[in-house]
Parts: structure tokens; C-alpha cells; sequence
């Protein structure tokens, strides 16, 4: 392997207390670790919010303490849990702090104290958001989208508590993805090693790089929402709030608009959307590439397409508010801007799967995860088209096929990804392999199920079964099929939710009793897989850093034995592996 | 930025700034400031977008019909010269540590300590004089909830003033490091960054002060070029 030759110039101080090594740890990757578990583990939290209101939606009534109030506080911190708390921390501060400067040859993140302030202030995020299933009155329950001035009116269950402890954890959340992407984006830009062009760059870090850019232009919007809903909460201003009558009272609130919050949010929403989606298009690549051996394809082509999404994404926002009275100019502009997004979205699907075409596909767990999200971000994107079109999207909106659609392309699409990136990686985190039968399980279980659950709410969602409502019994519009369809539903979801102990035992299981996986299992081409220590000691690439000659893409090199050429590998040196390959041929006619 | 973003595209020579010349110290400090710099631009892109959208909340705020602006002749914004002299202090405060920014290129310990100290006075003096404004504000009956406009007086001149106690702590550490005499060229870097941030928030305290100052036909035309009327 070719290093750069000279060697650092600054010393590395190496962490040496148990504290400074994994707690107060400034590494990257003992950060990725840490930001990864806790995002697990909240993860784990709304699985089980989602298994509780599964059952009250199949059997109503099954759960005493799921009355209508349990069943909001449950359903909105299952959203807000996985959209913030789960995949956007997991993408960005998970896989973003590991991968980022292993994958571009820096010794660490460019602000390592930031970056350690920014887990711990994730951390106090976590802390605030879950303290409030203990504050009088619980969680708030006013959806995940907080939409005022129901989410701060009397009658919304955590109206006192709950609502201020939701804003106060997203603002605390905010600071701390602004502190992390800070470090990304300057980490991409600054900290590249010799060789590592921009367009030499591996996906995942193209995929991670833009996200992060556009939380940093995005959050703001949250955090601009967070603080003025604050204000009329805790101040009585009236920026939202506008005069109504309240469980039979005047509020003291006047002349506020709750349309505003809503464009705020959603300025916010649609990028976040893209924030969690872009880094799994990035991993998602290298795991068909690596485990495909076959170059992407169309890699530049993959790389504009994730810049035009990225700078898409902010004018498509007003889709999300097609029933709230806006102008039809308005509706028809983001209707154009939402059917223009799908073009460089598309694109990158077509790449996957010419990836595929012709490839030496090895069905490995990762494969199987990336596969599965192909298939399962197709259907989620194209029934994004329906609800794209202000016409279809008016009768279908808030019913179950609007749930079906996010929870295919927003929910189950990046968690594949997660899923996939994880059992690729982990080998590299630990050392060890993941169990691969327990993988396989996991897998089918996890991709038909989640097909068993989500499918059928399409078809709910024509019927016209609104979301939203805690029961659906006794309303003359929803057929009893419905409800017959409901109960299965309910009984997959717990199914595919208790099968994820499988994956959780595998990492605890694997991290310490695994099969040895030696340096890089997969023979992968990019810069991770080529460290001199497996897994990666503090600064990653001992006394001197690696010189980077190609992409990170070079699978299957005609006229070479190994069918894969390290980004490390100089020309000369492949000129010699092509000679050393020849010569073996020649030996083996020979004998 | 466009320079950056393509500095190590394909053609250019490789290799990223960490590790450009293996020249020594002297390479890596400048590297090293690259970097803050770099960081501290991204950071000042997420303020300007916090700040856009609070103003483009002002505006469609604005054009309902309970805000009572700040500027009529009996409001506490009629007269502007409270908000002048803070303004003042502002940029004398600027111009203190662009001066101090200068004396630390050209080594001069003594101008360098004089100018970053009196830049963190002057910017105390605004703060002290925002909170001033304030109780002005309450003391005419003008409270944070009374009206819209007020609610915004008080959120948008208290996030900067946030923004600037920020500063003032980053201030306050270069300072202590000044008095355990680090030697000028460590601090160099500090003292440049401080400035860009102080200028940043002048520039960002002019655009509030134009906004807030302004007369409700103002924010119905700003409304109406952006599509909110």
C-alpha cells in the first residue's frame, strides 16, 4: 500500500484513561459508536410506541391504558423519534463520523471537540425529549408535525409539559446537527488526503456531505419554528396563535398565523426528507458497487444527481400543504418543482440497477438490504407522484395511503440502508463479522414484513380510512374488511418489530464472539477497507497518511487476478499486478 | 467558496490542505487556519439562514392586521437615537479589532492587545445599550406579548445580542490567554476570526435595525415582491 511520505507533523495525542478513550472521547469513531447506540436504542423506544398503537388500531380496546390521549402521545413521538432522533442522528452522526474521514484519509474530524460536544449535546436532545413520558400530563400529542394551534391549546394531551419539552429537546438536537455538519462539511473541504479529489470521493461521502449542507440551511427552519412556538407558549405572543375560542373560552392569543409555522416546518421537513434520504443513496452505492463487483455507474452522473436533489429538495416544501388553502398558482408551482425531482432521483435508480446489470452479484446480507431497497424506495417514489399531483393528493390526503407512502420511502428505505450499511461495516467497526444466518433471517423477515404491513395500507388508503383516528370502529364509511385488515397488519408489525431482537442479539453477540474478519472481508476498493489496523487505532492511518491514485469504484479490472484495485494502488503498481497476473496465467497454461 | 469546492477537483493538484506541504509547523498552522476559517464561514451560512427566516417570518407577520408598528409617532421607534448610539458602539467595536486584526499581522503585540480589548468594551457598551432599549420598551408599556411587531423587537435584538455574548465569550477566552502571555502568533488566528464574526454581526445588526426602522408600507412592499400579499 502507498503512504504519503512524510509523516505527521503534529503529535497525535492517543486518549489513554477509560474516561478520555470512550466517554469523553474526541475519535470519530468512538463518537459514530456512541451517537449510533443512542440512536438505537431511542429507535428501540419508538418500535415499541409503534407495537402499542399497532395493537390498539387491530384490537381496539386490547390495551386499557391506550385511550385516545396514549394513542396521540405515542404516535407523535414515534414520528419525531424516527425522523430526528433516529435516522437523521444515525445517517449523519453515526455512519457521517465514522465513515467521512476514514473514507476521504483525514485523521480524525477537523474540530474533534466540537464533534464531541455535538454527541453529548444529541445526548441532553435524547434526555429532554424522553424526560417528558415523566412530566405531568406526559408527551405531547399533537402529531409530529406540531402544528399549532392545536399543539398548544388546551385539550392536546401534554399541552404544559410535554410541547415545551419537545421544542426545548429539537432546539438542543439543532445545536448539535449544526455542530456536527459543521465538521463534515469542513472535514470534506479541508482534511482530504493526497490524491482524494472531490471526484474521487466514495458515494456515501458525496451522500453525506450534501445532507449535511442542508441541515445546516435546514434546521434553522426548525429551530426558527421551535423558538416562536416557544414564545407563544411560554411568553403568550401571538406569532401563530391566532384568536379563537378554546373548550369554550376566548384565548388570549389574537391575529397569529398558523399557515406560517406551517411553511417554516415544512421549509425544514421536505430537505429533511433528503437529509436521511441522500446519505442512504450514498451507502446504498457503495454497497451494490462493493458487493456487485462492478464499478457504479454513471458515478458523476450519481454526483450531480445528489446536488440536484439537494438544491430541489428546497423548493418542493409546499407539497405537504395542498389542503391548506393555499393559492393554486402555489399548488400548481410545487407540483412542477415535485414532478422535477423525480427526474434526478430516478436517474440514480437507473444507475443502481445498470450497477446490477451483468455484475458478479454476491448475495451477501448488505446486498440484500440494498436490493430490498431499491424495490422498496421504487414503490415508495412512485406512489410520491401521486401525492405529488394537487388533484390525486386532495382526496388522498390524510388517509392511510399517505401513511403507507412515507413509512415505504421515508421509513422502511433508509432503515433497509441502516440495516445494510450496518452488517457491511461492521466488520470494519469490530473486527468480527455478523452472524450471516442470523443476517438472513433478519433480512426476510424484516423486508417481507415490512411489505406485509405497508402494502395494505395503500388499499386502506383508497378506501378512504382516514389517518389519524385512534379507532376505526363504528363508522359506517370503513367496511369491517378494514378492520379484519387492520388485525393483520397488527399482527405482522409485531412480528417484524420482535424479530429485530435478532439483529440486536447478532451485534451484541458478533461484536464479541464473531468470526474474525480480517482487514477488508468484502474486498472493497475505498479507503476505509485499505487502514493498516483493522479495527482502525486513533488516527486512523499510523505514522503516515495514505496517497489516494483512484476512485473508489475499480472492481473487476480487466487483465487483474484481484478483482478489486484499492484506491491506494499507484498506475505503476497496477501495471506490475497486471504483469504479476499475466505471469500466472501463462504458469497455469504451462502446467 | 466556489474556489474551495473546486480546488481539488480532477486537474487540480491533489491532495487536501491537511496535508499539502510536509513542510513543518509553519504549514500546518496556516492549515489550521484554513480550516477555522473555512468552519467559521459555514457557521456564519447557518446564522444567515436562521436569521432570513426569522425575517421572512417579520414580513408575513407583518401583513396581518393586529401589528402596530414600533415607528409611529407615539411608539417607542419614532426616535431612532437610542438605537444610533448602540449602533455606534457596534462599529466602534469593529473598528477596534480591525485594527487589532491588523497590528497581530504585523507582529505588534501591544496595538494588537489595545484594539482586541477595547473591541470587547465597545461590544459590552451595545449589549448594555440594547438592554437599555429594552426597558424603555417596558417602561412605555411596549411588553414582549402586547403586539406582533413588539414580539419581534425583543426575539430578533435579543438573538443577536445572544449571538454577540457568544462572541464575547470566545472574547473573553483570547483574552485570558493574552494575559497568560501566549505568545501573538497562536493567537493570531483567534484574533482574525473574532473580527470576521464581529463584522458578520455588524453587517446582521444594520439589516435588523433597517428592518425593525422601517414604516408598515416598507414591509407591505418587501411582502409584495416576495409573493406574501
Amino acid at each position: 500500500m502507498a503512504y504519503a511520505e512524510q509523516a505527521e507533523t503534529e503529535a497525535l495525542h492517543e486518549p489513554k484513561s477509560f474516561l478520555t478513550k470512550y466517554i469523553w472521547s474526541q475519535d470519530h469513531k468512538v463518537i459514530a459508536i456512541q451517537y449510533s447506540l443512542t440512536a438505537l436504542f431511542v429507535g428501540v423506544i419508538a418500535v415499541v410506541l409503534s407495537g402499542l398503537m399497532r395493537i390498539q388500531l387491530g384490537f381496539p380496546g386490547t390495551l386499557e391504558f391506550m385511550d385516545a390521549s396514549a394513542y396521540y402521545q405515542a404516535m407523535t413521538m414515534h414520528g419525531m423519534i424516527m425522523v430526528i432522533y433516529l435516522l437523521t442522528a444515525l445517517f449523519l452522526g453515526g455512519f457521517g463520523n465514522y465513515l467521512i474521514p476514514l473514507m476521504v484519509g483525514a485523521r480524525d474530524m477537523v474540530f474533534p471537540y466540537v464533534n464531541m460536544l455535538s454527541y453529548w449535546f444529541y445526548l441532553l436532545a435524547v434526555v429532554v425529549l424522553l424526560s417528558s413520558f415523566f412530566v405531568p400530563g406526559g408527551p405531547t400529542g399533537s402529531g409530529w408535525t406540531l402544528y399549532p394551534p392545536q399543539s398548544i391549546s388546551q385539550g392536546t394531551p401534554g399541552v404544559e409539559w410535554g410541547i415545551v419539552l419537545m421544542l426545548v429537546s429539537l432546539a438542543i438536537f439543532i445545536v448539535a446537527a449544526t455542530m456536527g455538519g459543521l465538521n463534515y462539511v469542513t472535514t470534506v473541504l479541508q482534511a482530504r488526503t493526497h490524491g482524494m479529489t472531490l471526484f474521487r470521493m466514495p458515494l456515501s461521502v458525496w451522500g453525506i456531505f450534501i445532507a449535511s449542507i442542508m441541515a445546516l440551511l435546514a434546521f434553522p427552519a426548525l429551530f426558527v419554528s421551535a423558538v416562536m412556538m416557544l414564545f407563544d407558549k411560554l411568553l403568550g405572543t401571538s406569532f401563530f396563535m391566532p384568536a379563537m375560542i378554546s373548550l369554550g373560552q376566548q384565548i388570549d392569543h389574537q391575529g397569529g398565523s398558523p399557515i406560517l409555522f406551517q411553511h417554516l416546518f415544512w421549509f425544514f421537513g421536505h430537505p429533511e426528507v433528503y437529509i436521511v434520504a441522500l446519505p442512504a443513496f450514498g451507502l446504498v452505492s457503495d454497497l451494490i458497487s462493493t458487493h456487485a463487483r462492478k464499478n457504479i455507474f454513471g458515478y458523476r452522473m450519481m454526483v450531480w444527481a445528489i446536488i440536484a436533489i439537494g438544491v430541489l429538495s428546497f423548493v418542493v416544501w409546499a407539497h405537504h400543504m395542498y389542503v391548506s388553502g393555499m393559492n393554486p398558482y402555489f399548488g400548481f408551482f410545487f407540483a412542477v418543482t415535485t414532478l422535477i425531482i423525480a427526474v434526478p432521483t430516478a436517474l440514480k435508480v437507473y444507475n443502481w440497477v445498470l450497477t446490477l446489470w451483468r455484475g458478479d452479484i454476491h448475495l451477501t446480507v448488505p446486498m440484500l438490504f440494498a436490493l430490498a431497497f431499491i424495490v422498496t424506495f421504487l414503490v415508495g417514489g412512485l406512489t410520491g407522484l401521486f401525492l405529488g399531483n394537487v388533484i390525486v393528493d386532495i382526496p388522498l390526503s390524510d388517509t392511510y395511503f399517505v401513511v403507507a407512502h412515507f413509512h415505504m420511502v421515508m421509513g422502511v428505505a433508509p432503515v433497509l440502508v441502516v440495516f445494510g450499511g450496518i452488517y457491511h461495516w461492521f466488520p470494519k467497526v469490530t473486527g468480527r463479522m455478523l452472524n450471516d444466518t442470523l443476517g438472513k433471517l433478519h433480512f426476510w423477515i424484516t423486508f417481507l414484513g415490512t411489505y406485509a404491513i405497508f402494502f395494505p395500507m395503500h388499499y386502506l388508503g383508497f378506501q378512504g380510512m382516514p389517518r389519524r383516528y385512534y379507532a376505526y370502529e363504528n363508522y359506517a364509511f370503513i367496511p369491517q374488511s378494514a378492520q379484519e385488515l387492520n388485525a393483520f397488519i397488527t399482527v405482522i408489525a409485531l412480528t417484524v418489530g420482535v424479530s429485530q431482537l435478532l439483529f440486536l442479539f447478532n451485534l451484541a453477540w458478533s461484536a464479541f464472539k464473531g468470526k474474525p474478519a480480517g482487514s477488508n472481508p468484502w474486498g472493497a476498493a475505498s479507503l476505509e477497507w485499505q487502514t493498516p489496523n483493522t479495527p482502525p487505532i486513533h488516527g486512523n492511518w499510523g505514522a503516515k497518511l495514505p496517497v489516494v491514485h483512484r476512485w473508489a469504484y475499480d472492481y473487476s479490472v480487466p487483465g487483474i487476478e484481484q478483482d478489486f484495485v484499492p484506491q491506494t494502488v499507484s498506475a505503476e503498481e497496477l501495471e506490475q499486478m497486471r504483469q504479476l497476473s499475466a505471469g500466472t496465467k501463462i504458469a497455469d497454461v504451462k502446467t | 467558496m466556489k474556489r474551495l469546492l473546486l480546488r481539488n477537483a480532477d486537474g487540480a493538484d491533489p491532495g487536501g490542505s491537511w496535508s499539502r506541504d510536509p513542510g513543518g509547523i509553519q504549514a500546518t498552522e496556516a492549515d489550521r487556519s484554513q480550516i477555522a476559517r473555512t468552519g467559521l464561514r459555514l457557521f456564519l451560512v447557518v446564522v444567515s439562514s436562521l436569521f432570513f427566516l426569522f425575517l421572512f417570518a417579520f414580513i408575513a407577520r407583518s401583513q396581518m392586521a393586529d401589528w402596530l408598528p414600533l415607528t409611529d409617532p407615539l411608539a417607542p421607534l419614532a426616535n431612532l437615537w437610542q438605537l444610533w448610539l448602540n449602533s455606534a458602539f457596534l462599529v466602534l467595536s469593529c473598528i477596534a479589532l480591525q485594527w487589532s486584526r491588523m497590528a497581530a499581522r504585523q507582529a505588534r503585540l501591544d496595538a494588537t492587545v489595545i484594539g482586541f480589548a477595547l473591541g470587547g468594551v465597545f461590544a459590552i457598551a451595545f449589549l448594555v445599550g440594547q438592554f437599555w432599549v429594552w426597558q424603555q420598551f417596558v417602561a412605555w408599556g411596549y411588553f414582549v406579548a402586547s403586539n406582533p411587531a413588539n414580539s419581534f423587537f425583543y426575539l430578533l435584538t435579543g438573538l443577536h445580542g445572544l449571538h454577540l455574548l457568544g462572541g464575547l465569550i470566545a472574547w473573553g477566552i483570547i483574552v485570558a490567554k493574552f494575559l497568560r502571555r501566549v505568545p501573538l502568533p497562536q493567537l493570531s488566528v483567534s484574533v482574525e476570526l473574532c473580527t470576521i464574526y464581529w463584522h458578520y454581526l455588524l453587517g446582521l445588526w444594520f439589516v435588523l435595525f433597517a428592518l425593525l426602522a422601517s414604516t408598515p408600507e416598507t414591509y407591505e412592499a418587501i411582502a409584495r415582491f416576495c409573493g406574501l400579499r
